[in-house]
């Protein structure tokens, strides 16, 4: 083998890099925040630009229960982190229940809003440029619960058949990130559609 | 290798010196009109002022190129390898802190001369006050033709834009409102002016200030849909006799012929007057031009040809022979109503 | 011995053997289910050079169309079809996949590694794009719309809006330009987000960011600012399907939408995208250069700054795409200093690159020649930017050919004469042998010669009023003599950019043996054997500095002492 003879591995300091997983999951949330800026953007841009329909201060309803559980759940997912990293598994198992339950709980309340959006107030998408902003900003948002959930589910799952152990910490704290990012983009959502813009 | 390098670099001067090349023949600098809309070639303020600027522009980048460049042949010179089994390898310099601040800050310099005269200009062209003997148009932009209306002065005109001259001493530069009746479009005729999007649901401003009489020619400048190539622009600067002829006529209601009544009658009942307007009788429609006087245009279809009566027959038997694509129908008429509506048309002065 | 799972070329098999059928079948899985960054690498490679055809095609169509006034070769239909697909084909199909192709291929051999930090995803990646590629394509054949024949899209690759909109495109197009960015831009997400972690979590010891090559620096910069611009673009055109399907009003002017904020969006992501495209060019300029001066590159850490900055700074010049458009005069004066204030350190990379060719010993091999007409190339186009960016002037230059001919001058200029730079550098890594020199050299002078009869010729109907995006002009208007010098020049290149594809094939299987360091160059990827074997490198090695095989070549003069 004609290869160049390289220098053989034998550095004196510990050769230490990030986890690749934590950067991977910080360039996924950074590209993410983009995408929610824009609509963000948007939805800032035409804040009383609607000719007609229905205004915010007119149908919206500050959603504060839902929003205490969405923040709770990223106390408690912190929770199970910690609990998971000492190797209490149950303690891991039932915080992360307990996300997983408020995350449905938000998701639910969502559901519950826009019902009485679209049946009582008649305000939908194509209504008019509120509607539009509205139910794409926010339905960014509940689709990547969604997607938060659907994760957290299958790792529960994972626990349950005792498949889950201390030394998957690591993975579980770079989910958790991804579950961090969408309780922080809620602040921010719900601080420009249910305080700045109505 | 000599050789090669020698040619490359020759080819490369001889490519660009064409543009100044072009320029200095090109620029019959501005005392009218002419078939070739150049930039170099302004016969009006804002254009004029673009044009010294870009000179000014031309001439430091021109600088910058010729610096660069000549450092780069003299490099590919003087720095060849010479002989094939030439394998020793050069002093390898690894960067130099004091370099590598000359040539940051010798561009900033370069950025803060550009950009105060830029920002100059910027204000002077767009903020530039409106005189009261300015002449309004209200420019609405239609997928693929021009309206342009005169509010003060009552008439309405389509694609051929008729302005006062203007002189330095006592101006009357015509300030146009852009309006689009649809999608983005953009005005632009180069020796009067820069080009200005005419965007729905926004109002924006241009202003030319011609200081020759002539026909200028220009079009439309942001893609707006299948017929974009073909959505040109013509704007004559009278004389203010002729301006004032120009207007006067514009003024009038539709010629009344009675020797064409069968046309009319034809215009009035196959549907023409749902989308177009002829003052002074039953059709008021806004989706086509408006056609009271025709035939004072020199082209028809905003520029698509020329205004004859073969051209206008063939127009409405079947649009696509000139601008496939276009928004008008073919109106499915046969010969005799064909020939008719014609010779109404025909009469429309 | 390379014991790689494609086949060897030629003369390097030590066995002779008859491929059977099942031995054709395998070979096919091996590259349908590979996560091999070599593989995959080649694969983005392939699909980008094969849109480079597709793509060059269609500018032909549209140089036969435009050669003289009022052709009738393509219809005005078709004609806003070829040319939307050309800039989208170009852009995407052969921009973005290039440089995933040689920042898949490379990093990882470049920084001692054994593959990329996730190999499935990266494949995942590689085959959204390529499936994104295929549905803008199908759009030529899905459905009839209203105009006749296909859906491909016709409103330039920008798709301004409300032009966009359902009331003015009521067939398909728009949606197939949708989707198919949509998917190929997961794709590169997934890239990106692969390249980044790859070179902060796998590099081997001693390889400090600060001993990383150029390309892999450039590659993450590039990665990085592909993350927050592909996105923006992604928002805006699920707001376009969400007003095209759901009754939306986002660009609907007559619901009191904006078409100005279709235009800010898609800018905010099509400038930085530019870059995007760039820097990786940048980056292979960057390898090349040194090693053919025979000089470390000049000026290492004002590189990576410079690359840095660029791309900070180029996140806040994107209106100046809309000076036209209608924005306050203190708007367009913001971004005139910004964009004018990008061209600083853009120029910096420029004067570093003559400094390392300054004092060395130029050999002028077919990768260099690229190079050097890349460099004298890029500084026009920087110099038409800066004109561009004159906003009065730009009055009079946005959208007419003088603009289509800056880019052009950038795309193919600056980008496509660097992939053939790069092509024509790491074939023999990845082939195990040389490309032709011979015709490399026509590929080469063909190539020039065509670029600038179209380009630079291309400034002048600009300055004469020609606007773009035209299927005809009319003939009194003086631009057809320059449009016939200018198509000229577009056969030229497409005769050079046959030679290379015969070039390529040609060399394959008859270009001579090259060993695994045919340049004497001084990165990681030249310690392996050509092609390398599927695991990289047999033991890890160590990067001792910038140019760890310098240090071994040259023992008594490291570069260690210096950096």
């Amino acid at each position: 083998m004609s290869t160049v003879a390289v220098a053989q591995a034998t550095a004196e300091q510990p050769w230490v890099q990030p986890s690749k997983g934590r950067v991977a999951m910080f360039c996924v949330i950074i590209a993410e925040s983009a995408i929610f800026t824009i609509f963000v953007v948007a939805y800032i841009y035409n804040i009383g630009k609607s000719l007609y329909g229905p205004t915010p201060s007119q149908v919206l309803d500050v959603p504060l229960f839902n929003t205490v559980c969405l923040l709770s759940s990223s106390l408690t997912i912190w929770l199970s982190e910690r609990a998971i990293e000492h190797g209490k598994v149950k303690t891991f198992g039932l915080w992360w229940a307990l996300t997983w339950v408020l995350g449905a709980i938000f998701l639910i309340g969502t559901g519950v809003e826009w019902h009485k959006l679209i049946y009582h107030d008649g305000l939908t998408i194509s209504t008019n440029l509120f509607g539009t902003t509205f139910y794409s900003l926010v339905g960014l948002h509940a689709s990547h619960v969604v997607i938060g959930l659907i994760a957290l589910l299958t790792v529960l799952l994972f626990t349950i058949t005792g498949h889950v152990r201390e030394e998957h910490a690591e993975r579980i704290q770079v989910l958790a990130l991804y579950w961090h990012f969408v309780d922080a983009v809620w602040i921010v959502v719900f601080t420009v559609v249910y305080i700045i813009g109505r | 290798m000599l050789a090669k390098c020698r040619n490359y670099v020759l080819l490369f001067a001889k490519s660009w010196c064409l543009l100044p090349a072009l320029c200095a023949w090109q620029s019959a600098f501005a005392d009218g009109p002419q078939s070739t809309p150049s930039i170099f070639a302004p016969t009006s303020t804002p254009a004029h002022e673009i044009y010294d600027l870009s000179l000014f522009v031309l001439t430091i980048t021109g600088a910058i190129f010729v610096t660069v460049a000549g450092l780069l042949a003299f490099v590919i010179f003087r720095y060849r390898q010479r002989g094939e089994d030439d394998t020793t390898e050069p002093a390898q310099i690894y960067g130099s802190t004091q370099v590598e601040l000359a040539w940051t800050v010798i561009p900033v310099l370069i950025v803060v001369v550009l950009f105060l005269t830029t920002a100059r200009m910027i204000f002077a062209i767009q903020d530039a006050p409106e005189p009261k003997a300015a002449v309004n148009v209200t420019v609405v932009a239609h997928q693929f033709w021009w309206e342009f209306n005169y509010p003060k002065l009552g008439i309405h005109a389509v694609n051929e834009l008729h302005v006062p001259l203007s002189n330095p001493t006592s101006p009357t530069p015509t300030f146009l409102t852009l309006l689009s009746a649809d999608v983005i479009h953009s005005f632009w005729v180069p020796q009067l002016a820069g080009k200005t999007d005419v965007v729905p649901n926004k109002i924006n401003q241009v202003w030319i200030d011609p200081h020759y009489t002539g026909m200028y020619v220009g079009q439309c400048a942001q893609f707006c849909g299948v017929q974009h190539a073909k959505m040109l622009l013509r704007v004559y600067v009278d004389t203010p006799e002729q301006f004032a002829a120009w207007v006067k006529n514009q003024q009038q209601p539709a010629v009344q012929d009675e020797s064409v009544a069968a046309g009319r009658h034809v215009f009035e009942t196959q549907a023409c007057m749902n989308c177009h307007t002829i003052a002074g009788t039953a059709a008021t429609g806004r989706f086509g031009p408006d056609l009271t006087h025709l035939m004072s245009r020199d082209t028809l279809a905003s520029g698509a040809m020329a205004n004859t009566r073969e051209n206008l027959r063939e127009w409405i038997r079947n649009p696509d022979t000139f601008k496939e694509g276009s928004l008008m129908p073919a109106m499915q008429l046969n010969d005799q109503q064909l020939d008719q509506v014609t010779a109404y048309l025909a009469t429309l002065k | 011995m390379a014991d790689s799972t494609y086949p060897i070329p030629g003369s390097l098999e030590t066995t002779p053997r008859r491929w059977s059928q099942a031995d054709i079948l395998e070979w096919l899985n091996s590259w349908v289910t590979t996560v091999d960054h070599k593989k995959l690498g080649i694969l983005y490679m392939l699909y980008s050079i094969f849109f480079l055809l597709v793509g060059g095609a269609e500018a032909i169509a549209i140089r036969i169309q435009l050669i003289q006034p009022n052709m009738h070769f393509l219809s005005p239909q078709v004609f806003n079809r070829i040319f939307t697909m050309h800039g989208t084909t170009m852009v995407f199909l052969v921009g973005m996949t290039y440089i995933f192709g040689f920042a898949n291929y490379l990093i990882p051999l470049m920084i001692g590694a054994r593959d990329m930090a996730f190999p499935r995803l990266n494949a995942l990646s590689f085959w959204l794009t390529f499936f994104g590629g295929l549905l803008l394509y199908y759009s030529f054949i899905g459905g009839s719309g209203l105009y006749g024949a296909g859906n491909a899209p016709d409103a330039m690759w920008w798709a301004y809006a409300p032009l966009t909109e359902r009331a003015f495109s009521p067939g398909h197009a728009p949606d197939y330009w949708a989707l198919s960015l949509i998917v190929t831009g997961f794709g590169t997400i997934g890239a990106s987000v692969n390249v980044i972690a790859t070179a902060l979590c796998m590099r081997c010891k001693g390889m400090t960011l600060m001993r990383l090559p150029l390309l892999v620096w450039l590659n993450v910069v590039t990665s990085g600012l592909a993350l927050i611009t592909i996105t923006p673009l992604t928002a805006a055109q699920v707001m376009l399907l969400i007003d095209r399907y759901l009754g939306g009003h986002f660009f609907d002017t007559q619901a009191g939408g904006s078409a100005l904020i279709w235009a800010h969006f898609f800018w905010i992501f099509g400038h930085p995208e530019v870059y995007v495209l760039v820097l990786p060019t940048f980056a292979i300029a960057s390898e090349v250069i040194p090693v053919f001066s025979r000089k470390a590159i000049f000026g290492y850490p004002a590189m990576v700054a410079a690359s840095v900055a660029i791309a900070f700074v180029s996140l806040g010049v994107w209106a100046h795409h809309m000076f036209t458009i209608g924005m306050t005069s203190v708007g367009n004066a913001f971004f005139v200093l910004s964009t004018m204030l990008v061209g600083i350190p853009t120029s910096i990379k420029i004067f570093n690159w003559l400094a390392t060719m300054w004092g060395g010993k130029i050999r002028f091999a077919t990768p260099m020649l690229f190079c050097t007409a890349f460099v004298v190339q890029f500084l026009l186009a920087g110099l038409t930017g800066i004109m561009l960016s004159v906003a009065p002037w730009n009055w009079q230059l946005h959208n007419s050919y003088f603009v289509i001919a800056h880019f052009h001058y950038i795309l193919v200029g600056a980008i496509v004469f660097n992939i053939f730079a790069g092509i024509y550098y790491w074939y023999p890594k990845v082939t195990g042998r040389m490309l032709s020199e011979k015709l490399g050299k026509w590929h080469f002078w063909l190539f020039l010669i065509g670029f600038h009869l179209t380009f630079t010729v291309m400034h002048i109907p600009g300055l004469m009023g020609m606007p773009r995006s035209i299927y005809t002009y009319e003939a009194d208007r003086g631009w057809g003599t320059w449009n016939l010098i200018v198509s000229i020049g577009g056969f030229i290149q497409a005769i050079a950019v046959l030679v290379f594809a015969v070039n390529l094939i040609w060399s394959y299987f008859k270009g001579k043996e090259a060993g695994n360091d045919p340049w004497d160059a001084w990165t990681l990827e030249w310690s392996t054997p050509s092609p390398p074997p599927a695991y990289n490198f047999a033991t890890d090695p160590v990067a001792t500095s910038r140019r760890p095989l310098w240090d071994i070549k040259h023992p008594e003069d490291p570069d260690w002492k210096y950096e």
